[in-house]
């Protein structure tokens, strides 16, 4: 008997997978089946859904680089502190001082790369034309997941609180002053007074909210972190969990039912 | 580094000189393929030249006597470039793309295409300015974005023109043909985990190499010139020069975003559903493509490369220089109007001022539609009843209000449209 026959009869490795090696067609059929991973997946698929020069794997790409993002971001969270005091210095003793000093570089690149991996996955689902019925919703749930990945790497972009950092959310955020009605510069601003007071002023815009402060400043990076590191990944969690299901539900990644 | 050859540092010069020696292998493989699994001498004799005039760059640059780009392409490019010059070609290139897809998308012509584009790549890093700019950290994701859409937009057309050629002549598209059944283990959980460990192995390789940027601590008093926000969004920052914040940054991002989701309920088009197709999905995949390499991708690119101080326009092997002055000699429709062609004075209430330009937006938004309804969008309007012909127009005037924008811009120096500074109201 094998050394790896004698561990796959071991009851500890029985208790764990409850049917033998995948290894004939029964076994690969029950493996997706008893396994919560794996059965994200059908058990089947058409052929032509898993040729990588049709799926070009970006929607893959992107939940694995979700994944690392979420791994690397706890460990960043053991180094990092979101006040003005700390924030700057945490990063410096990040690269200089930590050990695994990439920790910030693989979270980074990671971040970069999902953007353009979920660019990608959005445009070969459009190319193949696998928003048509029956995956119009999914694709509307793809849609806000794209735009919370955007949302996610804005927010990490100030944490790092360098010249980079507060400059460019200062000129991102600064379009929130302009939005029609509920900011203090948008068009119609001007229209909402109340017996003589105005009611969007910059301590009480659109700006102000996404801020928490006239300019970007300590509440800023409080606001920024914890939507960063919990509000924005949870609401992206469950959605992923519903855009996957809805694969499997609407009959696999595209073509009529 | 001071000991250099024609103003080239000795590292930059053995970096590409490596550059060089992998495009020369890479003809190599491209020549052999032609030989022996495609069987077309010509061509393996060709790319076999090409491997050769890249082998002699790469012995040349390694050896440290490389030559740096030759001045007149610098100075010819810089000239040439401009906002207009950048826009205009790319939107012509889309056009000649979609247009001669067939011939565009033949592999020994994507592959020249290629060729040539690192040829060029390899020379212009020989410039000072190209590669502070293409090699800052926070850029390298641009250059990943410019290769993989050009890639991937090659091979999506590729597949389109097979396909199409397959459905002209009777037969199922290709992904129809494989409509057989496989099990998921192991034939697509192996494939997940080959595109992980790779996916591990880039990204680790390039945590090591390129460090994540750190720039001075946040000062509020020292305002960076220029300020950019990050490259997803630098599209939309390149907006603000045609539009204002409410329109560039608050109206056109939600209008993207909610014409996305609307996107599978206005094409009632049910052709081309899981496989790659052009000729049965003209109209949407012309429109998404334009929206997305012209208005999204190209528009990165310039904001990121080629807009320096005060948000001027830098060729790419120009200095960028703080002090370079642009004239500011843009004019409103309402003293077009009235000051140029009638000689009176702007002044006065609002909306008498703002009546020609109010008139105008009124005109697109309201009095276009029911007319290209009638007209070229007449089959369109029966067969998508009138909420969702409405949705459709109204998005694609929205899509077309950039490009409309910046040609009155460029050819009449038209600054707004309407303009109604009191309350902010500008178009």
């Amino acid at each position: 008997m094998s050394i790896g026959d004698y561990i796959r009869n071991t009851q500890i490795w029985k208790s764990i997978f409850r049917h033998p090696a995948p290894r004939d067609r029964r076994n690969r059929v029950v493996v997706m089946l008893t396994n919560v991973f794996l059965h994200l997946h059908p058990v089947s698929v058409r052929k032509s859904g898993i040729e990588l020069s049709y799926t070009w794997c970006m929607g893959g790409i992107t939940f694995f680089l979700f994944l690392v993002e979420t791994v690397t971001g706890v460990l960043l969270m053991f180094y990092y502190r979101p006040t003005l005091e700390h924030a700057y210095n945490d990063i410096l003793s990040l690269r200089d001082v930590t050990t695994l000093g990439i920790l910030r570089e693989l979270h980074r690149w990671g971040a970069h790369a999902m953007v353009i991996t979920i660019w990608l996955h959005m445009y070969r689902v459009f190319l193949t034309g696998s928003y048509k019925p029956p995956r119009e919703f999914n694709w509307g749930v793809g849609v806000i997941l794209l735009v919370l990945t955007l949302l996610l790497s804005f927010t990490g972009y100030l944490l790092p609180w360098d010249q980079l950092a507060i400059w460019a959310i200062t000129v991102g955020s600064n379009m929130a002053r302009a939005t029609p009605f509920m900011g203090y510069e948008g068009p119609g601003s001007k229209l909402l007074v109340v017996g003589g007071v105005e009611l969007i002023h910059s301590g009480s815009d659109a700006r102000f909210l996404l801020l928490g402060s006239r300019f970007v400043g300590e509440q800023t990076l409080l606001r920024f972190y914890v939507l960063h590191c919990v509000a924005l990944p949870l609401a992206a969690s469950l959605l992923i969990a519903i855009h996957f299901w809805r694969v499997r539900k609407d009959g696999g990644i595209s073509g009529a039912l | 580094m001071h000991d250099s050859h024609g103003g080239l540092s000795h590292s930059l010069q053995t970096g590409i000189g490596l550059f060089y020696f992998l495009a020369t292998l890479m003809n190599v493989g491209f020549a052999l393929y032609q030989h022996y699994e495609a069987k077309n001498k010509l061509q393996a004799m060709v790319w076999g030249a090409v491997a050769g005039i890249f082998g002699f760059h790469a012995l040349a640059y390694l050896l440290h006597i490389g030559w740096p780009l030759f001045p007149w392409i610098q100075n010819g490019v810089n000239w040439v470039m401009g906002p207009t010059t950048y826009f205009l070609l790319a939107a012509s290139g889309f056009t000649v793309l979609l247009w001669f897809r067939r011939t565009a998308t033949e592999p020994v012509v994507a592959w020249a295409i290629l060729m040539g584009t690192l040829w060029f790549g390899g020379q212009a890093m020989t410039n000072e300015n190209f590669k502070n700019i293409i090699t800052k950290p926070d850029n390298v994701p641009i250059v990943m974005l410019i290769f993989s859409v050009g890639f991937l937009t090659w091979l999506a057309l590729r597949k389109m023109v097979l396909n199409d050629e397959r459905i002209a002549r009777g037969e199922p598209p290709h992904e129809k043909v494989l409509e057989e059944k496989v099990l998921v283990w192991p034939d697509l959980v192996y494939t997940e985990l080959i595109a992980m460990v790779i996916c591990t192995l880039i990204l680790i390789v390039w945590a090591i190499v390129l460090k994540a940027p750190l720039e001075q601590p946040a000062s509020p008093a020292r305002i960076p010139n220029p300020s950019k926000a990050p490259w997803y969004f630098l599209g939309l920052q390149e907006m603000l020069v045609y539009f204002d914040p409410w329109m560039a940054g608050v109206v056109l991002p939600t209008l993207i975003v909610k014409g996305l989701i609307a996107l599978p309920y206005i094409d009632f088009n049910q052709k081309g559903s899981g496989y790659y197709t052009f000729n049965e999905r003209k109209f949407a995949i012309t429109t998404f493509l334009f929206g997305f390499i012209v208005l999204w991708c190209v528009l990165i690119v310039l904001g990121t490369f080629l807009r320096g101080p005060n948000w001027n326009f830098f060729g790419p092997f120009e200095p960028w220089n703080p002090h370079k002055n642009v004239p500011l000699n843009n004019v409103s429709l309402s003293e077009y109007f009235w000051l140029y062609l009638f000689g009176m004075s702007v002044e006065g209430h609002w909306l008498l001022r703002e009546l020609p330009g109010l008139l105008f937006v009124f005109g697109y938004l309201f009095v276009l539609p029911p007319v290209l309804a009638k007209t070229i969008f007449r089959g369109f309007f029966i067969r998508m009843g009138f909420v969702r012909y409405m949705v459709l127009i109204t998005l694609i005037q929205f899509m077309a209000s950039l490009p409309i924008k910046m040609v009155l811009r460029w050819t009449f120096n038209l600054k707004y449209i309407v303009s109604v500074s009191e309350y902010f109201f500008n178009i």
